[in-house]
């Protein structure tokens, strides 16, 4: 039993470990270690690609986790006031929207948007008053638009978990204490959720920021860091692509132990 | 002399759905009063607290503060303050930003040092003076009631709203929050109204209770008239301990009925509703009404089953034969060997008129009585 579990850690995060320990591998070959050295790290960072791509991706993670958090959260708020049959069926399609497969739902998104534009472009066309009217495309928009959709369902559940443990009591206590309802809510409820929303953009950070499939498939010509390293790697692994693969993992553990430390913070008192 | 009443309930019903919470309930509040709504749970209490506070809206009738019709008002422009039950304090901000939250939200703004000043004074009043800079989890229970309490009172509402507030609070401290909350409502004048489950608490505290069940007020006076004159069997067996004895209406002599009980023993008894002959009744008996004494006197005779020693009284659990088990409650006075023992034969006696016959239709609140509009007199 326990070498059964030691076999499937192993299977699990040897890979892992291999990544990050070849990143640091002085010879030119991914699968021979040769000497201790960062020189791989110098040189992905060095790499005119590839920190554009690594700017791409913080630019989108960045704009799409906002967006996310922002109307995640409304989204929970307003599903906090629906009956409880409406709720329920809420609450079904956001779970559902987390497990549909990312290819399907890269490929819906691709359909919807390509429809979209189809629609779209020539109307604007058809109003412009004069000159080169704008063209809806591919490219940095939509993936912001695709991750900040799939990751609002995310900040939305993560929220509304929270919501739902809120006292009641406090909201009305503040009433009673001649509060507004837009005082209500910057005062008491904002701060008694924040943990919840700073929680679900850091998740919705990590996940456009580690996003492969939903990207490749609506980012136009435009390339964030997991489709670099997905082309890159047609040309051969290299150790710089470990050295890139290892920042993304420090970086992605980092923020989701982040949002796991928020939202333990400040649990909802009674 | 019937001064503006700071609440009036008129004809309120509250429904959820089928059920009804409160039905056609008048009530008059005169100011500077201190109001227990007493009641079981579920009585409706709580739900007219609520509908003072605005957090509930009565689907039929008014509901008035200071003689304004609040029909549509907000919890926020009302002028009452309530200390919730599980206290509600603000888990997020520090005892001064709760005790001050209510004066930050007056418009036109107060100086900040007069909020200061303001939630400064009402700490000291809940003797709390030097906790501002305290958060919430690090004070005691009996620290956040206060707390709770100042919050309430620093904006020197009409009316301040107590939903249990002790409930939640060892016997000891519960004990001396009610004579702090006593001392409080005389200092400051201002109308209190309280709702609680617990008859001794109502019955300790306040000038006057409102004894509710089933939705509907059953009875509204002082403690002492609520605890001797008892409208009805409900509120004779709610409101303080008593002994209930089934028996059958066998004469009338004036005001009062001779009632045969069940071991053919005939007592005087005074009625609170007209009896018919032979019609089934309770009469209750209030355990300090019984005095004890020798077999050979008294109308009851009993054998002595347990002694409750309570230093200045006893209680006794007295077996009378073909009647049940009876309590009766005698003084204790040092020196006089004037304890029972148990198996001892003794004679009960009591007072004539000290018995109370009811009709024995439980009252569940939604049969007979009809409301008529109750007017406190203070």
């Amino acid at each position: 039993m326990r070498a059964f579990v030691i076999a499937v850690f192993a299977f699990l995060y040897l890979p892992i470990v291999l990544v990050v320990l070849f990143s640091f591998n002085a010879g030119h070959h991914a699968s021979e270690f040769t000497g201790f050295s960062v020189q791989w790290y110098g040189k992905a960072l060095s790499n005119p690609f590839l920190v554009e791509a690594l700017k791409n991706s913080l630019f989108i993670a960045t704009t799409s986790a906002l967006l996310a958090a922002v109307f995640g959260t409304a989204a929970a708020l307003g599903l906090a006031r629906v009956g409880a049959r409406t709720r329920a069926v809420f609450d079904a399609l956001l779970g559902a929207a987390i497990v549909v497969p990312g290819v399907v739902i890269g490929i819906s998104t691709l359909v919807a948007l390509v429809q979209l534009f189809a629609v779209v472009n020539p109307f604007l066309a058809s109003i412009w008053p004069g000159g080169q009217p704008p063209r809806l495309s591919l490219g940095y928009g939509s993936i912001i638009a695709a991750h900040g959709l799939f990751s609002m369902a995310l900040v939305t559940m993560i929220v509304g978990t929270r919501l739902g443990s809120l006292d009641r009591n406090l909201v009305e206590a503040s009433s009673d204490l001649y509060a507004t309802p837009l005082t209500t809510f910057r005062s008491i409820v904002l701060p008694q959720i924040m943990p919840a929303v700073v929680a679900g953009f850091l998740l919705a950070f990590t996940f456009s920021f580690d996003d492969f499939i939903i990207a490749f498939f609506v980012a136009g010509a435009q390339t964030t860091l997991p489709i670099y390293v997905f082309a890159s790697i047609r040309r051969g692994v290299t150790p710089e692509i470990n050295a890139i693969a290892t920042i993304v993992l420090v970086a992605s553990v980092l923020l989701v132990v982040l949002a796991q430390w928020q939202l333990r913070q400040r649990k909802p008192s009674n | 002399m019937t001064a503006v009443p700071d609440i009036e309930f008129r004809g309120v019903t509250k429904r959820y759905g089928a059920v009804t919470a409160v039905s056609g309930i008048d009530l008059a509040v005169p100011p500077s009063a201190f109001v227990a709504l007493l009641g079981p749970s579920g009585c409706g209490k709580t739900t007219c607290l609520r509908m003072i506070g605005g957090f509930e809206q009565p689907s039929e009738g008014q509901v008035f503060i200071r003689g304004q019709d609040m029909a549509g008002t907000p919890p926020y422009r009302r002028p009452v303050n309530m200390v919730f039950q599980q206290y509600a304090l603000f888990p997020h901000l520090d005892v001064e930003a709760n005790v001050s939250y209510g004066l930050r939200q007056a418009r036109p703004r107060l100086s900040s040092r007069e909020i200061g000043q303001r939630a400064g004074e009402a700490l000291e009043m809940v003797r709390l003076a030097g906790y501002g800079g305290r958060k919430i989890h690090e004070l005691s229970g009996g620290q956040q009631q206060r707390v709770a309490l100042a919050r309430a009172l620093v904006n020197k509402p009409a009316v301040l709203l107590l939903d249990e507030p002790l409930a939640a609070l060892d016997k000891k401290l519960r004990t001396d929050m009610q004579i702090e909350l006593q001392n409080l409502q005389r200092e400051i004048g201002i109308t209190f109204v309280l709702v609680t489950h617990d008859q001794e608490e109502a019955l300790s505290m306040s000038d006057f209770v409102c004894v509710m069940n089933g939705g509907r007020i059953v009875q509204l006076g002082q403690p002492s008239e609520i605890y001797d004159e008892p409208a009805d069997l409900f509120v004779a067996d709610f409101v303080g301990k008593t002994n209930l004895l089934a028996g059958k209406v066998a004469g009338h002599a004036g005001d009062l009925v001779s009632v045969a009980l069940a071991d053919g023993t005939v007592i005087a008894a005074r009625k609170r509703t007209a009896l018919q002959q032979g019609e089934t009744v309770s009469v209750s008996l209030r355990p300090e009404s019984l005095s004890l004494g020798a077999p050979t006197s008294g109308q009851l005779k009993g054998v002595v089953r347990n002694r409750i020693f309570l230093g200045s009284t006893a209680e006794y659990a007295i077996e009378v034969q073909g009647i049940g088990t009876l309590l009766a409650k005698a003084d204790h006075l040092i020196g006089q060997g004037n304890l029972f023992k148990p198996g001892e034969p003794v004679a009960i006696g009591f007072a004539t008129g000290t018995p109370l016959a009811f009709p024995e239709t439980k009252n569940n609140g939604t049969n007979q009585r009809v409301n008529k509009h109750v007017e406190i007199i203070s």
